[in-house]
């Protein structure tokens, strides 16, 4: 394309030519789009980022569904494209823990759909005979495992959606601006000229937040090194043809992987100290001597890796004449959590980010970008992925780095599920922050809010309840990892007496202007039209019927509504809320999120504190169930909110920020008499909530289920119009595929004689140990696991194919390597615990 | 046979060089550095005579203590022993450089030159002044021959040739000698893996050197030339564009 070819105008334009920004071009002119224009400042087929030095093999197994099936999808996508070898992938242990670890991943396999079997160091030699089986205790095997060749599916992306005449190409070219204008992009500028769109894709990689500033947005990661060499020539592999013969092996205790390249090996590793690099001083395509991505090896800072990999394959490693070829600190994309960035900007209308994709996902997260931009959802639920969970904290080039260099080693790390960040911590602190912390608080740390999750100050507790916990103790090490018995006594506490929950690190907005009934009835599945004073929890949902949140939204006047959602998916659902926002202004959205904080007063005795502080009348006639009003509790102006996720007696207590720690030390003062003592959110999140059913978005409501089958038809199909009506509607209308059930773990006991205790995304099996698919392909898997203390169990949360959830129907999960029966103790939505809510409207 | 090979450490480049901002020197902050393509050979030659006829690759530096990283590169692929002349940076000029090689070599050799043959690059990657091979030849009055692309070592004498249009010239000179190579005196091999790893546990013999007060050359700055922008022709897709590439390796002669 000469200069005076250049387009002046697109739809769409998208910024970068890596796997990813050519699987968002392909996919959006699948989706339909005509007029698409991607640029790359370097040239075709290699424009010198990240995809151009990858090690592209495909590794499918991880803990994480959304990234799992992802990687599945994209496998599918490369396989379609001719550029997939299945080569197999085994991982290797060195040592006890790590084959735990595998036995996880084996659980992982089940769980999300995907061959594995555990193989012993003899089997692990016969599939890769250059292995040193002396210093290996097994292996996790992945027989669908291989590589991809990202560069050639990108061409034949680009020239699928060339051939449907929807696609310009624009490489050579630099963008210099973002255009924004009222809030919206208009235009990107570049070197070679000014093209107008309507809708513009980072999909930058490393560079990403470089274009994310030219918007005045942030996109939050930084590039960091990955080492890699390639060695040989390798004379075992000259006898094979094509590029791969043996199973990649990942030697994950030492975090690194040998892959073979026709005749080299590839011997790439994380164990390195984390190498950051300022996105700055990244060179051009001009100055580097190999490519922007690919700067000089780090020579010290590789010598352990290389002396791990002599280790494991002296036989075709340590020989003189296999030589060190290649050898780069090759540059990719790293987050403050490890995970994606993905979807709208929401600052700026029609800009969207696609950006810290492994290659392995790449295809996959272009073609979930495609739909979500087209049809406002997408097939596979990418709510973990989302650029707006770092929303309004955690977009600071400190957090970013800090972050990054923590999270580096847990890539190839066992990382437990409830595993908390230590840096940047401390980053929101409520008003009750410092007087939990006198109480010896264990905080963890949701978007960047402290939050205690027990309190050690209550472990006299555990003398009290100790019958009634003897059996629910975890003797297990990794069971009781991130976990204290002291929750199931401050769980059994409150619902004998009081506790007091705070802060709970909502994300809190008020929805204003003329237009916000409307609004809200359009967004909501509940109907909105009720009293002031009066709540509605609801399902968000899009329109597909699948949960893009679940919210409470408080009538606070004619025209202003209080909504109320977690503080993890806070940016995602503002993000929503705004894409939605009539044109015409009528409706603004106010945030509250840091201006009030919240403490929960929840228990039998709740109510005789809050009247004995507060000024008004808070009887169960003057204040009844699900509503809310303004108190006044000392000197304290507060807004109390009559509910409960724990399912007792209480309210939710919201006051200035500033008034915080007088609240607390008010409720705490008048708890006194009553027994009162703080709680965390493990109550909060986990005991008090699964005893009740109560469901979590990102657990189980996702884009993949509809409310039929979460059980949450309470408000049937209202009247008016509202996004996912129509497939709401029908999935009411027939049987549900699959059905949310609680269920208990029948027997704990291990073939070892150690009662295990399941933590969540086990998969449930049938008695015979067959995998649980329905008619959907989605599979049977633990959403959440938890201890319900007042009934004594510890209960799984899944959804069942319909035809298998039959309360009383048995089960087996796995855990670590074990079967372990378990029964539905519940199917729907009721709660096992005071299931007719009498507690909560007493 | 004795060998010593001098290199110099140089910036890494690409296409586009980058100066840094006071125009003395190349940036290559994230670009890394290395030895010309014509000491690369020199090293590998260092090392196959040394391999052929027994004795000791001594590989020498001048420059910043990270520059021993080109010397640690050096050992990796087979030189035995790695001597660093530490100076604040490399950009001493050629007649100081010399110098500081000559008192190195005859404080080694108490007076005599204690290597059979003295291997330099025919010129260094970024100065490219030619020069510090002649100088230490004329200052310890050695034969010296540059651009060579064939040596033969025998006792006492070495065969070396220079390629020109249309054949060689051939020099037999006494040892010890001076002698600049040229690449494609020979294909320079990578390091193993394990060689690297003894490599950087191979102790570097370090003299420190004063080039203090010496100014007889003086660098006033650097300027990057004038390029023309090289221009990409298209010859066609895929296999349309066979019979157009065929043409090109005519015209170049490489068919």
């Amino acid at each position: 394309m000469s200069t005076k070819d250049f387009p002046t105008s697109a739809r769409t334009v998208i910024i970068g030519a890596g796997i990813v920004g050519n699987s968002v071009a392909y996919h959006l002119a699948e989706q339909g789009r005509t007029d698409i224009v991607l640029i790359d400042k370097g040239p075709l087929p290699d424009p010198g980022g990240s995809t151009g030095h990858a090690s592209n093999f495909i590794f499918p197994v991880e803990h994480s569904k959304e990234m799992t099936l992802l990687t599945q999808d994209s496998r599918e996508q490369f396989r379609d494209m001719d550029t997939f070898t299945r080569s197999g992938g085994i991982e290797v242990a060195r040592d006890e823990e790590r084959l735990e670890e595998l036995k996880r991943r084996m659980q992982s396999a089940k769980a999300w759909g995907e061959p594995a079997e555990m193989l012993t160091p003899a089997e692990v030699k016969e599939l890769v005979p250059y292995i040193n089986d002396d210093i290996i205790l097994g292996g996790f095997h992945s027989p669908d495992a291989g590589v991809c060749d990202p560069l050639r599916a990108g061409e034949v992306m680009r020239a699928r959606a060339q051939d449907k005449g929807a696609l310009s190409l624009a490489p050579n070219t630099e963008v210099t601006d973002i255009i924004v204008e009222g809030g919206r992009v208009t235009a990107v500028e570049t070197d070679r000229g000014t093209i107008e769109a309507e809708e513009v894709i980072i999909a930058a990689g490393l560079w990403s937040p470089k274009l994310a500033k030219m918007a005045g947005v942030e996109i939050p990661l930084t590039p960091a090194v990955h080492q890699m060499i390639s060695v040989g020539p390798i004379d075992l592999f000259e006898e094979g043809e094509g590029e791969i013969n043996y199973p990649i092996v990942r030697d994950v205790d030492t975090q690194m992987y040998e892959r073979q390249s026709g005749n080299d090996m590839e011997v790439g590793s994380y164990e390195h100290r984390p190498i950051l690099w300022d996105v700055e001083d990244v060179p051009s395509l001009d100055e580097a001597p190999l490519s922007p991505t690919q700067p000089p090896l780090t020579h010290d800072a590789f010598e352990p890796s290389m002396q791990h990999a002599l280790e494991i394959m002296p036989e075709i490693l340590d020989d003189p004449s296999v030589e060190i070829r290649h050898e780069i600190d090759g540059l990719l994309s790293v987050t403050p959590d490890g995970m994606p960035l993905i979807g709208r900007l929401q600052d700026v209308e029609g800009l969207w980010s696609c950006a810290a994709i492994w290659i392995k996902e790449g295809p996959a997260f272009g073609k979930m970008l495609a739909q979500l931009m087209t049809q406002g959802y997408c097939d596979i639920d990418i709510h973990a992925s989302d650029v707006n969970r770092f929303y309004e904290y955690g977009n600071s080039r400190r957090f970013v780095k800090n972050r990054a260099d923590e999270g580096y080693r847990k890539i190839y790390g066992i990382i437990h599920p409830a595993e908390q960040w230590m840096s940047s911590r401390e980053l929101r602190t409520s008003a009750f922050y410092n007087r939990q912390r006198d109480l010896d608080a264990y905080f963890f740390e949701a978007a960047g809010w402290e939050r205690p999750q027990w309190f050690e100050s209550n472990r006299d507790l555990l003398t009290k309840y100790s019958a009634e916990l003897a059996h629910l103790m975890r003797p297990n090490e990794w069971d009781s990892r991130w976990w204290s018995p002291i929750i199931l006594a401050e769980h059994l506490h409150m619902r004998d007496h009081v506790a007091m929950i705070g802060d709970t690190g909502f994300t809190i907005f008020d929805v204003v202007g003329p237009g916000a009934l409307d609004y809200l009835e359009r967004i909501a599945v509940g109907r909105m039209d009720v009293d002031v004073g009066r709540s509605v929890y609801t399902p968000i949902l899009a329109e597909n019927a699948g949960f893009v949140s679940d919210l409470t939204i408080v009538r606070l006047a004619e025209n202003r509504f209080r909504v109320i959602t977690g503080g993890g998916m806070g940016g995602a659902d503002k993000s929503w809320f705004r894409a939605h926002l009539p044109a015409d202004g009528s409706v603004v959205l106010d945030d509250q999120t840091s201006a009030l904080c919240t403490l929960g007063l929840w228990g039998p005795n709740a109510r005789d504190v809050l009247a004995s502080v507060a000024e008004e009348d808070v009887s169960h006639d003057a204040f009844p169930p699900y509503t809310a009003q303004d108190v006044t509790i000392g000197e304290v102006d507060a807004w109390a909110f009559r509910i409960s996720y724990v399912g007792e007696l209480g309210w939710e207590i919201y006051a200035p920020m500033e008034q915080g720690q007088r609240l607390w030390d008010l409720i705490a003062e008048a708890g006194e008499p009553h027994n009162i003592r703080p709680a965390g959110m493990g109550v909060y999140g986990t005991t008090g909530r699964i005893e009740k059913g109560y469901r979590l978005y990102g657990h189980e409501l996702e884009l993949e289920y509809d409310p039929a089958e979460a059980g949450l038809t309470f408000h049937g199909v209202k009247d008016l119009d509202f996004i996912g009506k129509e497939a709401y509607a029908e999935a009411l209308d027939g049987e549900p595929i699959a059905k949310m059930c609680t269920l208990s773990v029948d027997d704990h006991m291990s073939s070892t004689g150690e009662r295990r205790f399941m933590l969540g995304s086990e998969p449930i099996l049938t008695t015979d140990g067959e995998e649980i698919v329905d008619d959907h392909g989605r599979r049977s898997y633990v959403t959440t696991a938890g201890t319900g203390p007042s009934v004594g169990k510890h209960l799984l949360m899944a959804y069942l194919p319909t035809d298998l959830a039959e309360e009383g129907e048995q089960f087996l999960v796995e855990y670590m390597g074990e079967q372990y029966p378990v029964s539905v103790e519940v199917v729907g939505s009721r709660p096992l615990f005071d299931p007719k809510n009498e507690r909560i409207r007493s | 046979m004795d060998i010593l090979t001098c290199v110099k450490r140089v910036p890494n480049t690409g296409e586009k060089i980058v100066l840094t901002d006071d125009k003395q020197a190349v940036d290559a902050s994230g670009l890394g550095f290395t030895v010309s393509p014509h000491e690369e050979c020199a090293v590998e030659e260092a090392i196959q005579q040394v391999e052929q006829h027994g004795g000791t690759a001594t590989v020498l530096t001048l420059g910043p203590e990270d520059a021993s990283d080109e010397l640690v590169t050096a050992v990796a692929r087979g030189a035995d022993e790695p001597v660093l002349l530490e100076a604040p940076d490399t950009s001493a000029d050629p007649m100081a450089t010399a110098d500081a090689i000559v008192d190195y070599i005859e404080s080694r050799g108490d007076g005599e030159v204690p290597f059979d043959v003295l291997l330099f690059g025919n010129e260094s990657a970024d100065a490219g002044n030619y020069q510090v091979g002649v100088r230490v030849a004329n200052a310890l009055g050695l034969p010296c021959v540059t651009g060579i692309k064939d040596i033969e070592l025998e006792d006492t004498t070495a065969t070396a040739k220079r390629e020109v249009s249309g054949g060689w010239e051939v020099f037999e000179v006494p040892l010890p000698a001076v002698i600049s190579v040229k690449e494609g005196i020979n294909h320079p091999r990578y390091a193993s893996m394990r060689g690297r790893m003894q490599a950087r546990r191979t102790p570097i013999e370090t003299v420190e050197v004063d080039l203090a007060g010496d100014e007889r050359f003086e660098m006033v700055e650097l300027e990057v030339p004038e390029t023309e922008a090289a221009e990409a022709e298209i010859l066609g897709d895929s296999a349309d564009a066979a019979s157009a590439v065929v043409d090109i390796l005519e015209e170049l002669e490489v068919l």
